[in-house]
């Protein structure tokens, strides 16, 4: 089997038996995204020397007889709202074109400090805000199971990276489902952490109560291996919660006899592909079949989500892109006469539609007269949809639904409707709003021949055991182990 | 409750953007669409019902009093070719006593 096809597991194993080097692997990888990403567009950085530096430094450790760590020699895609130590990070953004920053973000440190080998920086929209990866102002994503498809967004890059074998493990970031949907249209697992779980320093901040760094992989076993190194408390963020990281592998069993699994009706409505909501009714008696106990259940407030979540968003992301403002960092406009001018024609240039938009929007959702009318009433929104989710944990110990309506759909097809995009989070934007723990794994195929996904979700810092039914489903199926034909 | 080009204009210029008169053309029913979803909130009694601004709660954590390394003047002039070395610090356009 070629290297490139193995998972992250598989890899490290290798590499730390030394059956082959760490650079052997890395170069694998490079030659395989050297000779296939122009078709895919993944990547904005390939970051061959500092890849191959690192690889080196990984088969000197295990020389030397010393602990290489769990991610020996394991390649690692990076979106690019990760902060890197010498490596251009650009968010996507014109705005950002050519920022080097001086330092690397907690989880580059963390990955490194395991052995994985960094690979490359990936696309995502701009400022990780958008659905299909389209809203980059720097590169256009293809899906790799349809290069005529979108591949999801924001985390497009990292989502296509792993399913066309240019990484076996990438990292994104998800602030309303930016991890998950990818996950879903590329046919891979993908992880939104609990809020806290994983430290957002060095992650270029969109909405700050919202974002969540996590990863994406070709397996549940990788991505509990991942998780086990990402997750913990930073000194840096002190939204990172100091509290024990368990072994999450240790929770993939096989067992889920006796679980209670939850379907909330309303993630099965209109709205949702007919072929989607069978795919995932039949995943669910699949779950059933292994011993699990499946139920109905109501989270009565979700159609206040999609509102609750534009207001929420874009006020923290109109804060947080205020810094952006052609002084310190970033694009400085050529036409300022005055500072104000400066602040102005920067922000114009530098910025996409899309980012303006939301910008816009949270400026105006906090402005004089309307603040209580949109920001409080979104904030009790949220409220009440948290208290959806404990009403529901109270019976359930997971809940599953789509991850997405729709698979990918074509490149172009939603760009003219900003609004119709947005629809395309419709199941992902509570779980960031509560704070709760989500991933999504494939479930099937539609038949056009493009991967479908389902979400599970489970009460705060239950990853063990979103881990445990995801694992206890990839061992009674084959869907993660198809490979697209690219 | 729609907004108007030139509500967009002024809220263009609370969040420092100098939007074109085509752009605000394009994005003011684009921003209509976005409030028409956001009416359907006012519909929902929340009388009550206390904000959640952060989904966990956490309370501020203090630590040591202590000084730690963090990044040198000289690093972060790096980041732009704006700068005056001599001063070390951010050139920008005059800020006081112009017209």
């Amino acid at each position: 089997m070629e290297l490139t096809h193995l998972s992250a597991s598989a890899l490290a194993a290798k590499v730390k038996a030394k059956e082959v080097s760490a650079r052997a692997v890395t170069e694998a990888f490079l030659a395989r995204i050297e000779a296939k990403d122009d078709a895919v567009g993944a990547f904005l950085t390939v970051m061959r020397e500092q890849a191959l530096t690192q690889a080196d430094a990984v088969d000197a450790k295990i020389a030397a007889g010393e602990d290489p760590g769990p991610l020996a020699g394991v390649p690692i895609a990076l979106k690019d709202n990760l902060c890197t130590l010498g490596v251009e990070t650009t968010c996507a953004s014109k705005i950002l074109k050519g920022f080097v920053p001086p330092y690397d973000a907690t989880v580059v440190k963390k990955l490194q400090a395991a052995g994985a080998i960094a690979i490359g920086k990936t696309n995502l929209d701009e400022f990780a805000m958008g659905s299909s990866t389209e809203n980059s102002a720097l590169k256009l994503t293809h899906n790799p199971w349809n290069l005529s498809k979108v591949p999801g967004g924001s985390s497009g890059g990292s989502a296509a990276a792993v399913a066309a074998d240019f990484a076996p493990l990438s990292l994104g970031s998800d602030t309303g489902g930016s991890i998950r949907q990818p996950a879903s249209f590329c046919g891979v697992v993908g992880v939104k952490p609990t809020y806290g779980r994983v430290s957002r320093y060095g992650l270029v901040a969109f909405a700050s109560s919202l974002d969540q760094i996590g990863p994406f992989a070709k397996n549940i076993e990788d991505a509990a291996l991942v998780m086990n190194v990402l997750s913990g408390h930073d000194p840096h963020d002190s939204t990172s919660v100091p509290r024990d990281v368990p072994d999450y592998t240790k929770a993939l069993t096989g067992d889920i006899r006796g679980l209670r699994i939850g379907v909330p009706t309303e993630y099965f409505a209109a709205g949702i592909a007919p072929e989607i909501r069978i795919l995932v009714q039949s995943a669910i008696g699949v779950l059933r079949g292994l011993g699990a106990e499946v139920g109905e259940c109501s989270l009565p407030h979700t159609e206040y989500t999609l509102p609750a979540y534009y207001i929420v968003a874009p006020a923290e992301a109109s804060s947080n892109l205020a810094r952006y403002d052609g002084v310190r960092y970033g694009h400085r406009t050529q036409r300022a006469t005055s500072h104000i001018d400066l602040f102005e024609k920067s922000r114009e240039e530098g910025f996409g539609e899309e980012v303006k938009r939301r910008i816009l929007i949270g400026t105006y959702a906090l402005s004089a007269g309307y603040y209580d009318a949109f920001y409080l009433k979104a904030q009790q929104i949220r409220t009440l949809i948290q208290q959806d989710f404990e009403n529901a944990f109270a019976n359930f110990d997971v809940l599953i639904t789509p991850t997405a309506p729709t698979t990918a759909f074509g490149i172009g097809e939603k760009t003219d409707d900003p609004l119709a995009m947005k629809l395309s989070d419709i199941c992902t934007l509570s779980a960031n709003l509560a704070g709760i723990p989500a991933l999504s794994q494939c479930c099937g195929f539609d038949t056009n021949q493009l991967p479908v996904g389902m979400q599970l979700l489970g009460p705060a810092f239950s990853e063990e055991l979103l881990f445990k039914v995801a694992h206890a489903y990839e061992q009674a199926t084959d869907w993660h182990t198809r490979r697209s034909a690219f | 409750m729609a907004l108007t080009t030139e509500d967009v204009r002024k809220v263009g210029t609370l969040a420092r953007l100098a939007l074109a008169d085509d752009e605000i053309a394009t994005i003011t029913p684009q921003l209509n669409d976005l409030l028409d979803q956001f009416a359907r909130l006012q519909q929902l009694d929340t009388t009550g019902v206390l904000p959640t601004s952060h989904a966990v709660p956490v309370t501020a954590l203090l630590r040591a009093d202590e000084i730690t390394p963090s990044l040198s003047q000289a690093e972060v002039l790096k980041l732009t070719s704006h700068t005056d070395e001599i001063m070390g610090g951010f050139i920008v356009p005059q800020v006081l006593g112009g017209d």
